[in-house]
């Protein structure tokens, strides 16, 4: 634990006084430090991890057997819409995010992000977001479009309640978060890097996440100029998707998709990062092959942009079409095929240790090459018309989204999980957990694909005895229990750690990325001295290589003025203008002053927040203690 | 300018982080004015009843609207010169000829906006007044924040702030209103130079 004292100096302060508690309620509310906020980030997405996953039971539940009626058909329409929406939008993104506040800085050398309030307003509006578009299942109006909400479906005319305007309203808002996000973080790892930390030194996980924001910057647009249209349509009566005044319902089709395929590389790339972390820690050996690492993560993000329609093999919109999108998709086979090969050389010949998050990563790898190569098979555009909207597409992307992504967040929690708290988490445990979902997601989906092939159709809340769906529908369910029985364990292991755990050192893994050369936990200003970044893997070179190495780092750190370091006051307003976008969503559902009452919350923040200025104390960082 | 903009802050860059934060920021309103013209251009003589375009559209006056708002960049261009150099009268009074000039142009928009209201062209009318007035409608608003924005910072010059940091205020402002000039040069050419006559 490191020690420290903080120094006020009385500074022009702004109409209010600034918010200085640092502990309670109030601290976390007003906090601006990106590992308070990583945290807030991430208890808030597994809490909707926890939802969307009882979402995903009862869906189960409700398939396990032919013509049961565990719920009724409108509910399970509600079901499967909010699940693939809480998933994506509510747990898997918002989980990213963490990973991205916790570590960019560490992991760049750098204090904070390059705008500490607006990365406390994206967690908020994100909160919000989340919290207005779940407030539907208690006023009886869940969304049911699913998470694709296809024109005309949503129209007033089809879906006459509140249900679609839920959602329209909460995406726009989630929205929001992530681009503020995105912007945050393009700046951050382009400005706020360490001297000598140079791009091609960065470590790959900083470099997805580059990606990543550029990947949301340019496709959120999209949705939200549907949405847009959508809302207009509505609540205005515009008739973008109305058929009958020559609208066209594929428009929707477009701007959905034009978002909705780099979305997929949004909820992966940040996993690639993680497990490009993970194995070359516990192989002993640097990641393999880096800059090829690097370019294949931009190639995938930009061929992202070039793919959508691949959704849409079934539309109609001709062969020339087809045929561009599907040789673009395959494109995309190489730069990913490139980096399986990167980590399976990044393992071989290495000291392997198979510690719990090793053996997420190792799953990942396997699970994620699945996902891949049934992801081959939709390229094919006449194979694509087969599969499409059958189950095989869902054991598709439930491969890439939970053998890939979740397996790797996984990781990335024990893997982290030291660093954030200064504890171990439980082995035994942890090798339960893994092996519990390892398993119990296999059989989950893996039989997916067989009720695909047999013709079995997404969406469809249950299905007839004759058509013979029932075996391995019983079997996925069953898996499907398993693999809750194993995240089950995760909470039991994260709360047993969080009270028990075993305390550890700095460096527990041997690792190699800067983080790890700071105290567990990371006191709030980071780095004592901002480091002078000599190599790729810094910390490992000044760790094992020449003493020279060591020296020539130590003599070219910064040295702090007398009065201490610099760090940013807290402030209440990106809060407030996180609720005034609530109170204005609902004011768009049910009453127009309200809306307006919302918009002048959120205006009066923002100037309220720009004309406070960004204020700051000083600290002056002592020794450590153990 | 650029040593101007040292004294601000130090970044690895160089460039200031509101700056850089504000050409991504422009780079995601490039998709979202993209998709919103992709789809007029989608819908355009898709309409199923009139009024239609060539019934309807003033270029003239649009026209007269136009040259308002290019020569409003002109000014802003002046504010960012003279605060940089800074002369904080003449900055004054450049952000303030930018601001009655956005003035200008909104207050044509809203008479252009009424006057097709009255010859029936509304919202739910046809294809055409959907998409034009989302289109329009959003680019409107765009200006109405700038003006909002260029007033606040206007304000703020009679504030005590160090003239660098001064100068990158103004000149992350002159980005914003630029590229909602350029945004309009685009909409102009394909609602009324090429779209006129569908």
């Amino acid at each position: 634990m490191a020690t420290y004292q903080e120094v006020y100096h009385q500074e022009r302060a702004g109409i209010l006084p600034r918010p200085r508690s640092r502990r309670g309620i109030l601290s976390w509310i007003t906090t601006v430090d990106h590992k308070r906020i990583a945290v807030m980030y991430g208890v808030t997405a597994i809490i909707f991890f926890l939802i969307g996953g009882i979402e995903a039971l009862i869906i189960r539940a409700q398939l396990a057997a032919a013509n049961l009626s565990v719920v009724d058909a409108d509910t399970f329409n509600a079901l499967f819409t909010m699940h693939g929406t809480t998933m994506i939008f509510l747990a898997v993104m918002p989980l990213t995010a963490a990973f991205f506040n916790y570590l960019v800085p560490l992991m760049i050398g750098a204090r904070d992000v390059a705008f500490p309030r607006l990365n406390a307003f994206s967690y908020w509006v994100y909160l919000f977001g989340a919290i207005f578009i779940n407030v539907s299942w208690f006023v009886g109006a869940p969304p049911d479009g699913s998470w694709v909400g296809y024109a005309n479906l949503t129209s007033k005319s089809y879906s006459p309640g509140f249900n679609i305007d839920y959602w329209v309203m909460g995406l726009q808002i989630l929205g929001i978060a992530s681009l503020a996000a995105g912007f945050n973080f393009i700046v951050t790892i382009f400005n706020m890097r360490a001297p000598g930390m140079s791009m091609m030194r960065m470590p790959v996980f900083v470099w997805t996440t580059l990606v990543t924001q550029f990947l949301i910057v340019l496709s959120f647009p999209a949705i939200t100029v549907g949405l847009i249209l959508l809302m207009f349509d509505r609540m205005f009566g515009t008739n973008f998707y109305e058929v009958a005044a020559g609208g066209d319902v594929v428009l929707w089709q477009h701007l959905f998709w034009v978002f909705g395929h780099p979305e997929v590389y949004i909820l992966i790339l940040p996993a690639m990062g993680i497990v490009s972390e993970i194995l070359p820690t516990f192989s002993r050996k640097p990641l393999f092959g880096y800059p090829v690492m690097v370019f294949s993560t931009i190639l995938i993000g930009f061929l992202g942009f070039a793919v959508w329609t691949h959704h849409m093999f079934t539309v109609g919109l001709g062969p020339m079409v087809n045929s561009v999108f599907a040789l673009a998709t395959m494109t995309i086979a190489i730069p990913t095929g490139i980096k399986i090969f990167n980590w399976l050389s990044t393992l071989w010949g290495g000291s392997i240790r198979f510690t719990t998050p090793m053996l997420f990563a190792l799953g990942f790898l396997w699970m994620f090459m699945i996902g891949g190569f049934s992801g081959i098979m939709h390229s094919a555009a006449p194979s694509d018309m087969q599969q499409h909207d059958s189950y095989f597409v869902v054991a598709h992307f439930h491969y890439v989204l939970i053998g890939g992504a979740v397996f790797a967040l996984f990781a990335g929690l024990y893997y982290w999980f030291p660093k954030l708290t200064g504890k171990l988490m439980n082995e035994k445990l942890g090798k339960l957990n893994f092996w519990l979902m390892f398993v119990g997601f296999n059989i989950t989906f893996f039989p997916m694909h067989f009720l695909g092939l047999m013709g079995m159709p997404r969406r469809i809340y249950t299905y007839d005895a004759a058509l013979g769906l029932d075996f391995w529908n019983s079997v996925s369910t069953v898996g499907a229990y398993v693999l809750a029985v194993g995240v089950f364990v995760y909470l039991v292991n994260l709360a047993m750690s969080l009270a028990k755990g075993e305390r550890c050192e700095a460096d527990v893994w041997d690792a190699r990325t800067l983080e790890w050369s700071l105290p567990s936990p990371v006191p709030p200003y980071n780095f004592a001295r901002i480091p002078h970044i000599v190599a790729r893997d810094h910390f490992w070179h000044v760790k094992h290589e020449k003493s020279a190495a060591r020296e020539t780092a130590a003599s070219r750190e910064s040295h702090e003025d007398a009065h201490g370091i610099h760090m940013p006051d807290q402030s209440i307003f990106p809060f407030l203008a996180g609720v005034g976008m609530i109170v204005g969503a609902f004011g768009m559902l049910y009453s127009v002053p309200v809306a307006f009452v919302g918009l002048a919350i959120v205006v009066l923040s923002i100037f309220a927040w720009a004309f406070e200025g960004v204020g700051g104390y000083y600290i002056i960082p002592g020794g450590e203690e153990a | 300018m650029s040593h101007g903009a040292g004294h601000v802050e130090h970044t690895a860059t160089g460039i200031p982080n509101r700056k850089l934060a504000f050409w991504t920021f422009i780079a995601s309103e490039c998709m979202f004015f993209g998709s919103l013209i992709a789809t007029y251009l989608y819908y355009q003589g898709k309409s199923l009843v009139g009024p239609y375009p060539h019934e309807i559209l003033n270029i003239p006056l649009t026209t007269i609207s136009t040259f308002v708002l290019l020569m409003s960049s002109l000014a802003m261009a002046l504010a960012v010169f003279y605060s940089q150099r800074k002369e904080l009268a003449k900055t004054r009074l450049a952000l303030l000829a930018t601001i009655a000039m956005g003035l200008v142009f909104l207050g044509f928009q809203a008479y252009e906006f009424t006057h097709f209201y009255h010859e029936g062209l509304t919202l739910s009318q046809n294809l055409f007044g959907s998409t034009f007035f989302v289109l329009t409608g959003f680019h409107g608003t765009h200006v109405a924040i700038g003006v909002l924005w260029l007033t606040s910072v206007l304000l703020h010059t009679f504030r005590p702030v160090d003239p660098a940091r001064r100068a990158v205020d103004i000149e992350v402002a002159g980005l914003y209103w630029h590229f909602v000039d350029v945004v309009w040069i685009v909409i102009f050419t394909v609602i009324y130079l090429i779209g006129a006559s569908l």
